[in-house]
């Protein structure tokens, strides 16, 4: 049955169905914004033809970072502790900088107890892809507010919030990401384009995705809910994200004629493009004072403002920085491992 | 009163000490005297006579107090002794205590231009010109301080015997043979040396003379010593967060790292990373082990604290980490400079629910060599945390050793299925999970990330998990879980070092000791033995337990656990395990923040035997 199925399911470049780039099935809440990111993600590895295989998942503790077990199910996959998964993906990659990592965290996970290794992460460049499934409440723990609530928002059981949110797309370009953008679960085609361009980019692709928490946080008057994100989001561009041609048969898409003005392209370190089709006022996301001064504008005025917010040609990787070996360090042979017992004698020698 | 050991007594008989005894040198922290204090050391070495140095120093980076002391000793004893016949008095704050803790017949050198006059009848004064003999030389204002610091040198080189071209020598290796530092420092050494020659008479009996007890020794670091191991042990990923002990440990993996370079190209394959803190530094040593490196952190007490739910959770994801705790004293801050063995019980059990650790505990600058590589051996093959305690005493300290053997086994990475292992495993059995005790020594079989085949991934998570690595809430998969990994602990208690035994049935007294003291059990036995009361010793190398200490601690009368800690840890865990023996097990703890004495063993035991 399943055998006849597969035989007329439409396949990628490897041969996969979208079948096979799932995982378990989601316990989160029905209706959660996570688990449509979690479709996006398998959306796109479908699309991109992505070997399973080299990719990794991580995440820290939450609800966002349960999901990991719910997409790319041939990928293997750490679930770490709380606040702590930019450490671990920066110990997985400089062992393999083969491997393509995805981060999943939360606001807790990210702009609480883990803000500090956040920021750290930025800092060293470490090549991934960090998505932060943003709902401003912790759910797991049953509805307090987190650091990116809104400011003198009520919530039943904790009454007002008094202090001001954290803003993690303007504390990542401050702290040196290369590559910035904010997001709405609800706008999977949004969220499809910048996943694929931060998998194209060499160093970290940081995605704030605001994603309702439809148990603890989706009343119309909060800027986490599914009501304010449909009707407040305002694209700063619509995006495009090309591969091109000699990349053969993993997309049909070719790129689209650039307009002056209108349009920005931006080349990516595999190759691939993003195009930026210009939507209201001129906005270059390669302008880090431009980047900040937005971020800081939508930031006072709760301007749920989406798209690619930063972008910058990426400084070198913490593997490149270390200058390591190009062959992973976890496939050195044995003779690279172990100095012959010549240097031994050496060393020895030296110290008598 | 005390019990002076037989070579003293016998030396001081003939009214001449040679080559056993002991001086200290006191100055200021940061004025530059460690270069003078190592130069002194290894021109002793090169002697030929068996020397240890050691820093007891403080927590400030210039200006507090900080004693050196280097004790010779022709019978090749390298404990710390509590009293030292030689003062070089060359801080002026601590001068009235350095020479009031000397005993009668101490000898004290001190600079003339304090005019302090002589308090004490009953010991030698050598007064020395300090700044005379520098002002005679053209020395930048700052070097002055450290060079001021090579008087005392040649001081010591001329009264008790040190060789003016072996100085030489040791300055050159000092300075890396660099010709204008090793001139600055020499001609000062050489200007003291000639003045106290001309001027001083001596009236001591303390000589230095050449030996034969060290040829193809080496001297080294127990810190240096665990990073050539650990680059030797096929180390890929070192993070780790300064903190004092354990700082020179990473330092000199970096000063090594070119010995583990690709020929070709010369890029590294090791990288090493200093974290933001020591979460983020075990974070990254846990997330590389489980991507198949050998990783490892350099850490010390407060640092363990911060990696504890890291080390919870490799143990129970089951990933290989090595983790070195260069033990200082005391909880928080403590006594950040001083040495410990009171990180025991916290590593062993390290992580909230129930966990229990693989622990090295090396003794010596061999086996910080040995541990270096072996530890990641442990790790790979039981796939979980290995812990080696070493502490400051070990791991700042200059130790004469043997040379290291080379790594007497091939680097060992236990249960890893590549694409061809886990086809051949699926071909066999039909089935791979994770954690499916397929051999029943509780180990299961993992994959690398990366690993080219379909079946190869699986789910790593703290959470609750059943043997194929799925998520589970479940009461009988939980406790399934955990008695496997009580059966793998059991197989770690076969494959850690044994501890080293000397044992003679006729003895009835046993001593169980660890790591650093070492040097101070092996001479106090000496003592006793002298005096009459014969031991038996085991050195523990390892927890958990080997089944050699249930047997030693069964066949004595009397055990006395002997540590550095105030609690007397390892007598907790030995009357743990071991509850019948509780009744003659005694617990020696010193837990003073020094160096273990061999005196205060001797005075302890014999208390409780001549009652």
């Amino acid at each position: 049955m399943a055998t006849a199925n597969r035989a007329n399911a439409r396949t990628n470049i490897l041969g996969l169905t979208r079948e096979d780039y799932k995982a378990g099935k989601s316990t989160l809440c029905p209706g959660c914004g996570h688990d449509s990111i979690s479709n996006q993600i398998i959306s796109i590895a479908y699309e991109l033809g992505l070997d399973q295989h080299r990719v990794i998942k991580l995440s820290g503790i939450g609800c966002s970072s349960k999901t990991p077990a719910y997409f790319l199910g041939r990928s293997h996959a750490f679930n770490a502790i709380h606040g702590r998964m930019p450490s671990v993906a920066t110990g997985a990659t400089l062992a393999n900088h083969e491997l393509i990592a995805i981060g999943v965290s939360g606001d807790g996970d990210s702009g609480s107890i883990g803000l500090g290794q956040f920021k750290h992460l930025l800092r060293r460049n470490v090549p991934m892809v960090y998505i932060i499934e943003n709902n401003g409440v912790y759910g797991l723990t049953k509805g307090q507010f987190s650091a990116t609530a809104d400011e003198g928002q009520f919530l039943k059981y904790y009454g007002r919030n008094e202090l001001p949110p954290i803003d993690l797309c303007l504390e990542a370009v401050i702290g040196g990401a290369t590559f910035v953008a904010r997001s709405f679960s609800g706008d999977s085609k949004q969220v499809q384009t910048l996943l694929k361009a931060g998998l194209a980019h060499k160093g970290t692709a940081v995605i704030d995705i605001i994603s309702p928490c439809v148990t603890f946080n989706n009343s119309p008057d909060s800027t986490k809910s599914y009501v304010y994100g449909k009707e407040h989001q305002i694209l700063l561009h619509e995006l495009e994200h090309f591969t091109p041609d000699f990349i053969e048969g993993r997309t049909e898409i070719t790129i689209g004629d650039y307009e002056p003005g209108k349009t920005i392209q931006v080349r990516m370190h595999d190759g691939s493009y993003i195009k930026l089709q210009k939507v209201g006022e001129d906005y270059d996301p390669r302008n880090r004072s431009q980047a900040v001064e937005l971020l800081d504008r939508a930031h006072r005025d709760q301007l749920f403002i989406t798209g690619l917010l930063y972008y910058e040609e990426p400084r070198p990787t913490l593997h490149e920085t270390l200058k390591l070996s190009e062959t992973p360090l976890t496939r050195l042979p044995d003779e690279l491992l172990r100095p012959a017992p010549e240097v031994l004698d050496r060393l020895m020698r030296d110290l008598q | 009163m005390e019990l002076q050991l037989q070579s003293d007594r016998q030396a001081l008989d003939q009214g001449r000490i040679v080559n056993e005894f002991a001086f200290t040198v006191a100055t200021k922290n940061g004025s530059g005297s460690q270069t003078s204090n190592n130069v002194l050391v290894r021109a002793l070495f090169k002697m030929g006579i068996p020397v240890n140095g050691k820093n007891l120093f403080p927590s400030n980076i210039k200006g507090l107090p900080t004693w050196y002391t280097i004790r010779v000793s022709a019978q090749g004893y390298t404990a710390r002794r509590a009293t030292t016949e030689i003062a070089v008095a060359m801080n002026e704050t601590t001068a009235a205590e350095d020479i009031s803790s000397l005993p009668a017949g101490g000898v004290c050198i001190l600079p003339q231009e304090w005019n302090w006059g002589k308090s004490r009848a009953d010991i030698t004064y050598y007064e020395v010109p300090v700044r005379d003999i520098v002002k005679q030389f053209d020395i930048p204002a700052e070097r002055r301080e450290q060079v001021s610091n090579m008087v005392y040198v040649g001081v010591v080189a001329q009264l008790f015997g040190i060789p003016l071209s072996l100085i030489r020598e040791a300055l050159s290796d000092n300075f890396g043979g660099k010709e204008k530092p090793i001139a600055m420092n020499f001609q000062v050494v050489e200007a003291a040396y000639h003045w106290t020659a001309d001027n001083l008479e001596k009236s001591d009996p303390f000589y230095f003379e050449p030996m034969n007890a060290t040829a193809g020794k080496i001297i080294i670091t127990g810190n240096e010593a665990a990073a050539l191991g650990a680059l030797f042990g096929g180390m890929t990923v070192t993070a780790w967060y300064p903190i004092t002990p354990s700082t020179s440990l990473v330092d000199a993996i970096l000063q090594f790292q070119h010995i583990r370079q690709e020929p070709e190209t010369g890029r590294n394959t090791v990288a090493v990373v200093q974290a933001e803190d020591e979460i983020a530094a075990a974070g990254i040593i846990v997330g590389a082990g489980w991507a198949g490196a050998r990783a490892m952190t350099a850490t010390s007490g407060p640092g363990i604290s911060l990696m504890a739910e890291f080390a919870g959770l490799a143990y129970f994801a089951e990933v290989p980490i090595v983790i070195w705790d260069v033990t200082r004293m005391g909880p928080s801050t403590g006594l950040p400079t001083r040495t410990s063995q009171g990180d025991l019980i916290f590593t062993y059990f390290l992580g909230h629910g129930d966990t229990r650790h693989v622990v090295l505990l090396p003794g010596s600058v061999e086996e910080c060599f040995e541990y270096g590589w072996r530890a990641f051996d442990l790790a790979d093959q039981l796939q979980t945390p290995v812990f080696v305690l070493s502490d400051l005493d070990l791991g700042m300290n200059n130790w004469m050793a043997e040379p290291f053997t080379y790594p007497d086994e091939p680097i060992k990475r236990g249960k890893v299925l590549d694409k061809e292992a886990l086809e051949a495993m699926l071909a066999q059995r039909g089935e791979w999970y994770r954690f499916r005790d397929y051999d029943g020594d509780g180990i299961g079989y993992r994959t690398l990330p990366g690993t080219d085949h379909p079946r190869a991934a699986y789910f790593t998570r703290g959470t609750g998990h059943n043997d194929r690595a799925l998520y589970s809430e479940r009461s009988d998969d939980w406790v399934q879980n955990m008695a496997r990994l009580h059966r793998k602990f059991e197989t770690a208690r076969t494959l850690v070092p044994r501890p080293v035994v000397d044992y003679d049935p006729a003895k009835k007294i046993g001593i169980v000791s660890f790591g650093s003291n070492d040097p101070a059990v092996r001479e106090a036995r000496d003592v006793l033995a002298a005096a009459g009361i014969e031991t038996n010793y085991l050195r523990v190398r390892a927890l958990p337990l080997t089944s050699e200490v249930r047997e030693f601690v069964h066949s004595h009368e009397h055990v006395y656990v002997v540590e550095n800690n105030f609690d007397g840890q390892l007598a907790l865990l030995i009357r743990m395990e071991l509850p019948e023996d509780t009744t003659h097990t005694h617990s020696l703890a010193l837990g003073d923040s020094l160096p273990m004495t061999s005196q205060w063993i001797v005075d302890n035991i014999m208390q409780r035997e001549r009652k």
